[in-house]
């Protein structure tokens, strides 16, 4: 081998090609090409079940102008992610100020609070199923206290509620954290200034707890909505997407269709549709940064 | 800090903990039940006498025993394999200089933008054109190289890019090569991010249930999460003893490890890159 090729810089460029060569090849097998085959099968008619692998052009886009029950999946997708990220963020943030105190047993709550987290996901789910039974847990106990509960998992509206609630329950504890993480990082002498200038504990919070931990929200708030769109294991295991249509988002629809239906080229336009809209609302949630974000380090 | 607001802080937060902390107790207690209690009114908190049965018939129903040292292996290796890729991805976009680090970054971050439910359809195909449907790769190699490695190494990059440079460059000074100051220096330093990688990567391998249910078709292939719900009776409705009793082996093992290392795991997973 000869010393002068292998220069310092050039080696190190070696080393670096080759740490990360790894990663850089399982993104181009597992990520990129399947995403380029996801586009190429949309514009299929691919039956698994009779085999034909037919070229249709945008004939599965106009299937899913003219589907009726994608308008379903969509409301049911966009009310579910409402709702989980309106509730999620307000009640990680509610608990990250509440365990922020100078209290005593704080670690003990955080603790509580965080413990779903590392449930398994559908074990939790199978309980909280259990719980929600029409003769569960829950009615049981609402029973003694005289109220007669609804069949959770059977109602429209009540069995998107507990899809939700189940959810936030399940990893509120995440976002609690990165919350409790943020405000840790608030400087106390601005609280300080601020009661010396008679600025009320709400004010406070409006006006320097918010702007400070903005970042933190702007962050957790993007994890939270691209998560809320590939929930999938509660409602297999919750609800089967019903009643009716009511919990059929957009992720089970695809697995519907493409592995039960077995219309891979329809299941392909789907995913299509679900990434064109993850993409969406994360860059609009990237732009509106400099809306929300106070300072970005 | 008045007493009042302190009683009033503690009320609301004992009132909160209770859907997190019932669940939990209502699945382990119910477990033990004998089945007639299970829906018994008024609802029992406490079981009336400790029975065991459905934790046998979990084993007797399905190989429970191998879907659990699948659930168990498989996340090991996933965990093993997604720190030693991350790690090196990230420790050479943080301190390597070599042409084009940039552009590779922003190339392979874009993953991240990427949902894994985005691509199981031509996963799946892939897979099957491999003969490896009803085996196992698809549920180590995909989350090790693909999209969830993305995130583990952009969190290894961030906690490198913090490390100060001066031991790199006496161990440099000293002869050391690349590998081996990654090796000896940077990656015991890490331990840390190294950490908070290993849970989120052990817990997402753990919870996985589309690709299972996608990629596995027999039952001494499944893992815990599709096991649990395998659990029926011939109606198709679940047997709510023995699901709550592989339920709870399920989730027992873990939380345990949590509530005794409950520090390491909240700190690490607030402290690591995920600040922003």
């Amino acid at each position: 081998m000869s010393t002068r090729f292998w220069t310092g810089s050039r080696r190190d460029a070696a080393a670096g090609y080759l740490f990360i060569a790894p990663q850089l090849l399982g993104s181009i097998l597992f990520v990129f090409v399947p995403l380029g085959l996801v586009f190429w099968y949309s514009l299929h008619e691919w039956n698994v079940l009779a085999d034909t692998f037919t070229f249709v052009g945008a004939d599965n886009y106009q299937a899913l102008l003219d589907d009726p029950r994608l308008t379903d999946a969509l409301a049911a997708t966009g009310l579910f992610s409402a709702g989980l990220v309106v509730l999620n963020l307000t009640l990680a943030l509610l608990l990250a100020v509440l365990l922020n105190q100078r209290l005593r047993g704080t670690v003990f709550f955080r603790t509580v609070f965080f413990s779903p987290v590392v449930v398994s996901l559908v074990a939790w789910t199978i309980v909280w199923g259990f719980l929600l039974q029409n003769d569960g847990g829950i009615n049981g106990l609402l029973k003694t206290v005289g109220v007669h509960g609804p069949n959770w998992l059977r109602g429209e509206t009540t069995a998107m509620l507990a899809v939700v609630v189940v959810q936030v329950v399940k990893n509120v504890g995440l976002n609690m954290v990165l919350f409790l993480a943020a405000l840790q990082g608030v400087p106390a002498n601005l609280y300080e200034a601020a009661t010396v200038d008679g600025a009320s504990r709400t004010r406070q919070f409006r006006s320097i707890t918010v702007p400070m931990i903005s970042p933190t929200i702007l962050l957790t708030s993007i994890i939270t909505v691209v998560g809320s769109l590939q929930v999938f294991a509660q409602i297999a295991v919750l609800t089967q997407g019903g009643p009716g249509t009511s919990t059929t988002v957009l992720v089970y629809y695809l697995y519907q269709q493409a592995f039960q239906f077995h219309h891979f080229g329809y299941g392909a336009t789907l995913s299509v549709l679900l990434f064109a809209i993850v993409l969406l609302l994360t860059l609009v949630q990237w732009r509106m940064r400099r809306k929300w974000v106070f300072h970005e380090s | 800090m008045s007493r009042r607001t302190k009683t009033a802080i503690y009320g609301v937060l004992c009132l909160l903990a209770l859907p997190f902390l019932f669940p939990t107790w209502w699945m382990i207690t119910s477990s033990v039940k004998p089945v007639n209690e299970i829906f018994a009114f008024p609802p029992t908190l406490w079981p009336s006498e400790v029975r065991f049965d459905a934790y046998r018939r979990a084993f007797e129903l399905q190989p429970f025993a191998q879907q659990y040292f699948n659930s168990m292996y498989i996340a090991l290796l996933v965990t093993v394999g997604t720190l030693a890729v991350s790690a090196m991805a990230g420790y050479a976009f943080a301190r390597i200089r070599f042409p084009g680090a940039n552009v590779l970054f922003v190339v392979i971050l874009t993953g991240l933008l990427i949902p894994s439910e985005v691509t199981i359809v031509p996963l799946f195909k892939m897979f099957d054109a491999w003969g490896m449907v009803d085996t196992h790769w698809p549920l180590i190699l995909v989350p090790i190289l693909g999209a969830p490695g993305v995130l583990a190494t952009f969190i290894m990059r961030q906690f490198f890019l913090a490390l100060p440079g001066e031991l790199e460059e006496a161990a440099r000074v000293d002869g050391l090569g690349r590998f081996a100051i990654f090796r000896l220096i940077a990656l015991p330093l890490a331990r840390p991010a190294l950490g908070a990688v290993a849970i989120f990567t052990f817990l997402h391998s753990w919870n996985l249930y589309l690709e299972p249910i996608v990629f596995l078709s027999s039952s001494e292939m499944f893992t815990l999460p599709q096991a649990l719900t395998q659990f029926t009776d011939a109606y198709g409705g679940p047997m709510w003893d023995i699901q709550l009793s592989a339920a709870t082996m399920t989730a027992l093992p873990v939380l345990a490890v949590f509530v005794i290392a409950q520090r390491q795991f909240i700190e690490g997973l607030a402290h690591t890159g995920l600040k922003g």
